[in-house]
């Protein structure tokens, strides 16, 4: 018998009620999102007018669908780019990080954690403002002592990346760094023992024994990068990543649900990630009766 | 000597990347903005270091007034998040048998990663006049007309609350987890009520996730942006949303600064004093994952 269930039928029933009908709030407004995307009407509304693929498919206006649309799949694939240079900058300054905070002592060593820990509660915002602000300040510099015009420290995806790289590197450093916390020195003593050289034991026992960690954080990465809003908001240019293009139309109103079908591929699509990167991180080689959940 | 030597270039080494990270792109940019904020404009082309931007800032009441209810509705679904999360976090860690436990962490570890945008917009098709819940109204004649259920505060809070309330359930989740079972028996067993059991074994046992929680949901919901604009519209008052207007509509950068670092100051010390109140720690808590 569990001790933390309530004893009451009736008691039970109303905590289990309660977690469902939580459930239910989690999942009401997703599914609304996606229902509509296969809407056979200009409107996302009810009345229901019937089932239609034309907002993935449709070529031309006014059903104009995703696969058809030229700014959403510019949005699409700068938000591709964007994150898969952020999250690969991402995973390997994290590496090093995660050595230097589990395996090197050095003076100041707690004060620099808590600084690599600090960009996680920095609000979006405001990690954009400070990126724009910086980047401006030397293009001013160097435009009025040197005449040279740096476009790229203007905003635009250079700057996106840069300030999405500010935050997403401390969330691969945390990922990381519990994982190599994990592994038994002794493995890589018996491999120096062994004869082996140290490049030879980081490249046979280190990085292989972090790969899970590497590759889930890496997918974190990518998906934050990929959905993130506030930080990309400040630092936008001309060349707009999806999450922006779809926000403007939000706004504008009256849009088709062509959107409706957007947020479905992107629930899909971060759904299938996140679910890949959460089977990663578990211990493949117990048994899973015996694996603490994470 | 030679392994010294080795050890040193290595910690060397590792250390330039990660000077470079936090210093070019976190301790640099926010001096600079601090700098800025602290400019002001005498005349064209001409500045002036002083606290002009922040006086300017208090004595104007929507921007300050703009602040507090930031803030204090931050704290509302802070709160609110923790009251809804707990029971559903409890269920997970305690209740549920051990498979269903890994299948309903998995429901709401997926979700999380959804962006704010798409629920956001689900809220939208939810509650707009054309909306589903609107159109179920009237069908069952509980309503004339069309309702317009967007644009008001209670929606912000509700959508708000949806937006940030896994975050709060993954770190009580895996505190409780930790918690052996045979405290909350030996809580019965001495004689305690549930009540009694509840605050005097199990809150005192996830305190260290209920503030990692609150901490990380109190700063995602005092900077979000995209919520409060899309459900609350014109009537959000959101302060981030008065930073993106001095930067960009605007384009004051000097007082957009010194808004941004009164957020960041008002936060911190939000999060400060609930460290202080709890005994804990910001590196122990946040990054305890």
């Amino acid at each position: 018998m569990n001790a933390a269930e309530p004893r009451s039928a009736l008691l039970r029933a109303c905590y289990g009620g309660y977690v469902v009908l939580f459930f239910v709030y989690l999942v009401a407004p997703l599914a609304a999102a996606c229902v509509f995307a296969f809407h056979d009407s200009e409107f996302a509304a009810l009345p229901w007018r019937g089932f239609t693929l034309d907002w993935f498919f449709g070529a031309a206006e006014p059903r104009l669908g995703m696969f058809h649309d030229r700014r959403l799949l510019v949005g699409l694939a700068n938000s591709l780019v964007v994150g898969l240079v952020v999250a690969t900058a991402a995973t390997a300054i994290g590496t090093t990080n995660a050595f230097l905070f589990e395996r090197k002592d050095f003076p100041g060593k707690r004060v620099l954690f808590v600084l690599m820990v600090i960009p996680l509660v920095i609000p979006g915002v405001i990690l954009g403002i400070s990126i724009l602000v910086f980047a401006s300040s030397i293009a001013n510099t160097l435009e009025e002592r040197l005449d040279l015009e740096l476009t790229f420290l203007r905003p635009g995806l250079v700057l996106v990346v840069l300030g999405q790289l500010s935050f997403l590197t401390t969330i691969t450093t945390l990922v990381i760094a519990a994982r190599l916390r994990k592994l038994d020195g002794a493995l890589e003593e018996a491999a120096l023992n062994l004869g082996a050289g140290r490049a030879r034991v980081l490249a046979t026992v280190t990085l292989p024994f972090l790969r899970p960690a590497l590759v889930a954080g890496f997918l974190v990465a990518f998906l934050v990068s990929f959905e993130n809003f506030n930080t990309t908001l400040m630092l936008v240019g001309s060349d707009a990543p999806l999450t922006i293009t779809m926000y403007d139309r939000m706004v504008k109103g009256g849009s088709t649900p062509v959107l409706n079908a957007v947020s479905l591929f992107l629930i899909l699509g971060s759904g299938l990630l996140a679910l890949i990167s959460i089977l990663i991180q578990r211990e493949p080689t117990r048994p899973a009766a015996a694996t603490p959940e994470a | 000597m030679k392994t010294r030597d080795a050890d040193r270039l290595a910690l060397i080494l590792l250390l330039t990347p990660f000077v470079m990270w936090i210093g070019l792109l976190i301790v640099l940019p926010h001096a600079g903005v601090v700098l800025l904020s602290l400019r002001e404009k005498v005349a064209p082309r001409m500045f002036e270091y002083g606290l002009g931007n922040y006086i300017a800032f208090l004595k104007e009441p929507i921007y300050l007034n703009t602040l507090m209810r930031t803030a204090v509705m931050s704290l509302l679904v802070t709160a609110l998040a923790l009251l809804v999360a707990f029971p559903v976090a409890f269920y997970i860690a305690k209740v549920a048998r051990a498979r269903s436990r890994a299948a309903l962490l998995l429901l709401c570890l997926v979700p999380l990663w959804v962006s704010d945008l798409v629920r956001a917009f689900g809220w939208i098709v939810l509650l707009r006049e054309t909306g589903i819940v609107s159109s179920a109204l009237q069908a069952l004649g509980l309503a004339a007309g069309p309702v317009e259920l967007l644009y008001n505060d209670a929606t912000v809070v509700v959508g708000l609350v949806y937006t940030v309330v896994l975050f709060m359930i993954v770190p009580l989740v895996s505190t409780l987890d930790g918690m052996d079972d045979s405290l909350i028996e030996a809580g019965f067993n001495l004689g305690g009520s549930r009540l009694t059991v509840l605050r005097r074994i199990v809150v005192p046992y996830a305190m260290p996730g209920i503030v990692s929680g609150s901490i990380i949901v109190f700063m995602l919901t005092a900077g979000s942006y995209l919520t409060p604009v899309l459900l609350g519209g014109k009537t959000s008052m959101w302060f981030t949303e008065q930073i993106y207007d001095q930067f960009i509509t605007r384009f004051n950068w000097e007082s957009g600064a010194a808004f941004g670092v009164s957020l960041l100051v008002f936060t911190s010390l939000v999060v400060w004093i609930g460290l202080r109140l709890t005994g804990q720690q910001l590196a122990t808590t946040v990054a305890r994952r």
